[in-house]
């Protein structure tokens, strides 16, 4: 099976302390570690897994500039086949839209039967893959925590679904599927393994090679712009319970008890 | 003289001369021993090279001290009793045993230089010797039959119980020892029959024992007990002597030589590959240990040589709490599978991967390298460095728990297993109350303070960075901190297999120091005292900071008021990378009795056998199955010793004591506090 991952590199929310630039557009990047997006990870993980079990190549793809390199070499590092970055100065500040757009592109370039994408990213709108699988006209199903291969034209797709419920899905190959954390344990990349890829060659693709106008991406193309970023005013309402343990603890099953969270 | 019985070299049975038997049973035998010792030999010659040909005297030490002395054995009073008699008692027959052999083809044979008188006060010595050995074998056999300590319990997840092989080789040296006695008392016997001046046979020996018993037998009967007893004799010792390599009692062969070739160092973890530099680290194929045959050859020679004694698993705080470790299987499923892999006769399973078929995931993880069990091994068999070469290899292939996926990322991103900001690496400073120099902003020091990760950033540890930098201060030491240009000592980070993380960090760490050009490193922290110690070649000297304390205490440049609460009782906790590893057990306890008018106990479970705290550096990380927690035992300990204060001398058994007070609901009966905050509440007022 050809699976087609997409991948995006993030700050780490972990390892950051993230505060708001000047001019509030954005937050502060100086000093700040990057890596890749959860979720992305665990969708290459499941790709891994799934060829290791019933042959084909993974290829993970990453929208960014030349420091996005580092990512797709860590999933090359996990067991990726192959990296291919979609770089351009035209590509910047792309919305959603725009970024489903290039990527489609790359998809059209090869021949996936399976494209994965993580549910969400750092920005959290959680869209590309949606509009990625609209764009191509083939099957999607979101915040997959599951699959099984049937056979070679379709999958079995576990779901979650709010509230603690899961469903299983049949679904028709080729599809787009994004992919919840969970759904495996990534394995561990280690400094030896990312050195081992680190002279390997990722093609770097542009627009011109992946034949996208201008107008469509890009700032240009962006039809959601941001038009401010901050943080929230802490509201009132917090209050720090204190004493001693079995004080708090006391104090908490009152309040909870008042507000009818205990009954 | 007539030989009143005919020896076993002249006899006849049915017409056939019983020299024939004599010259058969050690021909087979030898050859059997030969057959089996070239196939336990194979592995070996495939194993990982291992470093152990240096430091002969130091070696040769340890075999007059560990095999020899049997130092190790008395940690186990009626165990070690028994081994020492049943060893000694092994040591004073040899000679005797191989002369028998002899005997049978040469009647009167007797090895040189044992004939003459030497030879008579040999034969007494010998005969105390195997009685002895027969009664420590009784004792032991109902010790381990009937009394079934629970060390030796084999729990069902490892297999068969081991009672019936113990047993049964005690059974089989009885028999050496009572036929041994019975061919020598028959003989005796028939002489004092004769009215022939016998052999002297020494008091309340087995053999004199047998003589008396005999002495109204008719001859016959004691010509037949003569030649039964030696041939029995003669055929049990070669039967042992093949069976010795067939489970644990192989130790009787390779304890000697796993002896010598044991680790002479401490605190230090194997290189990956031996006669592979830092810099070619690179250049290998694969990491760690994946399949049997990437141990080492000492390794594979640990295997073999395991006595199956469960002292390891015993002290083991892993395996106390109910983690799923055990290292006396790690030992013994080792051996096993090197039985099953290299077969006496007939083809070798297919090799295949360690994890997930003989050892488990969670069972490396579990082990906090604190080395109590190689502390305890009487035979020197190592467990530190193997599980760091299963973790290196499991690393390798990616496999590694999520919990320690985080830590492992941030400490490569950021330096530590937080990933707080490089920048706040120094913040704790400014609440020390006194001056701390920091390299990082150009000022430059006689003495490195190396405060490393979990004090420089854990709020609650700050403290003590806080009470070094004024326990320094006040002995006017010139010191400085790397500040934002140190990076995690990766203590933790090599031993749980991530090689080049560590080698990255070391890389840093060392150029650093390098840059700051300090003439002597000091730190709080064990974990990070060991790493620069033994993981960081070619440093100043590294002082842990209680080792500092004492020697400006006796020089005078540290005065220190009397013990403030001396209602209090203190004890002691020794940490795994103070005490076991780096042999420092006395400063602490000396800088503590400096403050005039302490109450000091020990626990039990103290120095060498002290018990871990649950461990340091990514250890915190981990998320272990456990039954009880490390510290909460250790709590308790502590209050069975009636103790009302646990000095530590590291942040980690810090924090695993101050969480384990809560967990054992000791809060307000018990507290716990770092050494070096101890000595900073005392500082004498500076005129």
């Amino acid at each position: 099976m050809e699976i087609l991952v997409c991948v995006k590199r993030v700050p780490d929310t972990a390892e950051n302390e993230f505060t708001i630039n000047a001019d509030g557009s954005d937050i502060d990047r100086d000093d700040l570690v990057y890596s890749v997006n959860e979720w992305d990870n665990y969708a290459v993980e499941e790709a891994i897994q799934i060829v290791d079990r019933v042959g084909g190549k993974v290829t993970v793809v990453a929208v960014g500039d030349e420091d996005s390199e580092e990512v797709l070499r860590r999933e090359m590092a996990m067991g990726a086949n192959d990296g291919l970055l979609l770089a351009d100065p035209a590509f910047a500040d792309s919305d959603g839209r725009g970024i489903a757009t290039i990527l489609k592109g790359a998809v059209e370039k090869g021949t996936y039967d399976l494209i994965l994408t993580g549910a969400q990213s750092d920005s959290g709108a959680g869209q590309v893959g949606g509009m990625l699988a609209a764009m191509l006209d083939i099957p999607y199903a979101s915040l997959v925590d599951s699959i099984e291969v049937v056979d070679d034209q379709s999958l079995k797709i576990g779901r979650e679904i709010e509230g603690g419920n899961r469903e299983m899905n049949s679904i028709q190959l080729p599809c787009l599927l994004s992919i919840q954390t969970g759904i495996n344990e990534p394995r561990y990349v280690g400094i030896r393994g990312i050195r081992k890829v680190a002279s390997v060659e990722i093609p770097v693709l542009g627009s011109a090679e992946l034949g996208i106008g201008g107008a469509a991406v890009g700032s240009a193309g962006a039809r959601v712009k941001r038009l401010d970023y901050f943080v929230p005013v802490l509201g009132a309402g917090a209050e720090m319970l204190e004493g001693s343990t079995e004080e708090i603890v006391d104090k908490l099953i009152e309040l909870l008890k008042a507000k009818g969270g205990l009954k | 003289m007539e030989p009143a019985l005919i020896a076993p070299a002249h006899y006849t049975v049915l017409g056939i001369p019983t020299l024939l038997f004599s010259l058969l049973i050690p021909l087979v035998g030898v050859g059997v021993f030969a057959f089996i010792m070239n196939r336990r030999v194979a592995p070996l010659l495939k194993a990982a090279p291992d470093s152990r040909f240096d430091d002969i005297a130091g070696r040769l030490a340890n075999v007059v001290k560990i095999w020899l002395g049997q130092w190790r054995q008395p940690r186990y009073m009626t165990a070690g009793v028994l081994h020492i008699l049943i060893f000694f008692g092994f040591l004073a027959l040899a000679v005797h045993t191989t002369s028998l052999v002899f005997v049978g083809i040469f009647a009167g044979f007797s090895i040189p230089g044992l004939g003459g008188g030497f030879g008579h006060l040999y034969m007494i010595v010998k005969d105390y010797a195997a009685t002895v050995v027969l009664l420590a074998c009784i004792v032991a056999a109902v010790r381990r039959g009937i009394l079934r300590p629970e060390r030796y319990a084999v729990p069902a997840k490892y297999g068969q119980d081991h009672t019936a092989e113990a047993v049964f080789v005690l059974a089989l040296i009885s028999l050496l020892m009572i036929t041994d006695s019975l061919f020598e008392a028959s003989s005796v016997a028939a002489q004092v029959q004769l009215g022939q001046q016998g052999e002297y046979l020494a008091p309340g020996t087995l053999a004199w024992l047998l003589k008396n018993l005999l002495l109204d037998t008719p001859r016959e009967t004691l010509q037949t007990l003569h030649i039964a007893g030696y041939y029995i004799h003669d055929l049990t010792f070669f039967f042992f002597l093949c069976f010795l390599p067939m489970g644990k009692h192989f130790h009787v062969i390779t304890s000697l030589f796993n002896v010598y070739f044991m680790r002479t160092e401490k605190g230090n973890v194997k290189p990956v590959r031996y006669g592979i530099s830092d810099e070619q680290l690179d250049d290998l194929d694969t990491f760690g240990v994946k399949k049997l045959e990437d141990f080492t050859w000492k390794h594979l020679l640990d295997f073999y040589t395991c006595a199956d004694c469960g002292r390891c698993s015993d002290q083991c705080p892993a395996r106390t709490v109910g983690r799923p470790l055990s290292p006396r299987f790690i030992s013994i499923k080792g051996r096993d599978l090197l039985f099953r892999n290299y077969p006496l006769r007939g083809e070798a399973p297919a090799a295949e991967a360690l994890i997930g078929t003989v050892y488990e995931e969670d069972e490396i993880w579990s082990c906090t390298t604190c080395g109590a069990c190689e502390e305890e091994c009487p035979i020197g068999i190592e467990y530190i460095d193997k599980i760091v070469d299963l973790r290196r290899g499991m690393v390798d292939e990616g496999m590694v728990p999520q919990s320690l996926q985080k830590p492992l990322k941030a400490m490569e991103k950021r330096g530590n297993p937080w990933g707080k900001m490089e920048k706040k690496r120094g913040d704790w400073a400014a609440a020390a109350g006194c001056e701390v120099k920091v390299v990082a902003d150009g000022d430059s020091a006689e003495v490195l303070y190396f405060v490393d990760s979990f004090t420089s950033y854990d709020d609650r540890m700050q403290g003590i960075a806080q009470a070094t930098a004024r326990v320094l201060t006040a002995a006017g030491v010139d010191f400085a901190i790397l500040g934002k240009e140190e990076k995690d000592s990766g203590h933790e980070v090599r031993r749980f297999g991530e090689e080049m993380l560590f080698q990255d960090l070391k890389k840093h760490n060392s150029e650093m120091i390098g840059e700051a050009a300090v003439q002597a490193i000091v730190t709080a922290d064990p974990h990070a005292f060991n790493a620069l110690r033994h993981d960081y070649p070619g440093l100043p000297k590294v002082e842990h900071i209680s080792q500092l304390v004492v020697r400006m205490v006796r020089a005078g440049r540290l005065s220190l008021l009397p013990i403030d609460d001396p209602d209090k009782v203190y004890t002691y906790h020794d940490p795994c990378y103070l005490g076991r590893h780096n042999g420092i057990y006395d400063d602490p306890r000396e800088a503590m009795d400096a403050l005039e008018g302490i109450k000091r106990v020990e626990m039990e479970k103290s120095r060498d056998r002290s018990f871990c705290c649950g461990g340091g550096g990514l250890m915190l990380f981990y998320e272990p199955e456990e039954e009880e927690r490390m510290a909460v035992l250790r709590v308790k300990m502590a209050a069975e010793a009636g103790a009302t204060v646990i000095v530590v001398a590291c942040p980690f058994c810090l924090a695993n004591m101050e969480d384990a007070i809560k967990v054992a609901g000791l809060e307000g009966k018990m507290e716990a506090v770092d050494l070096v905050e101890l000595i900073d509440r005392h500082l004498a007022p500076q005129p």
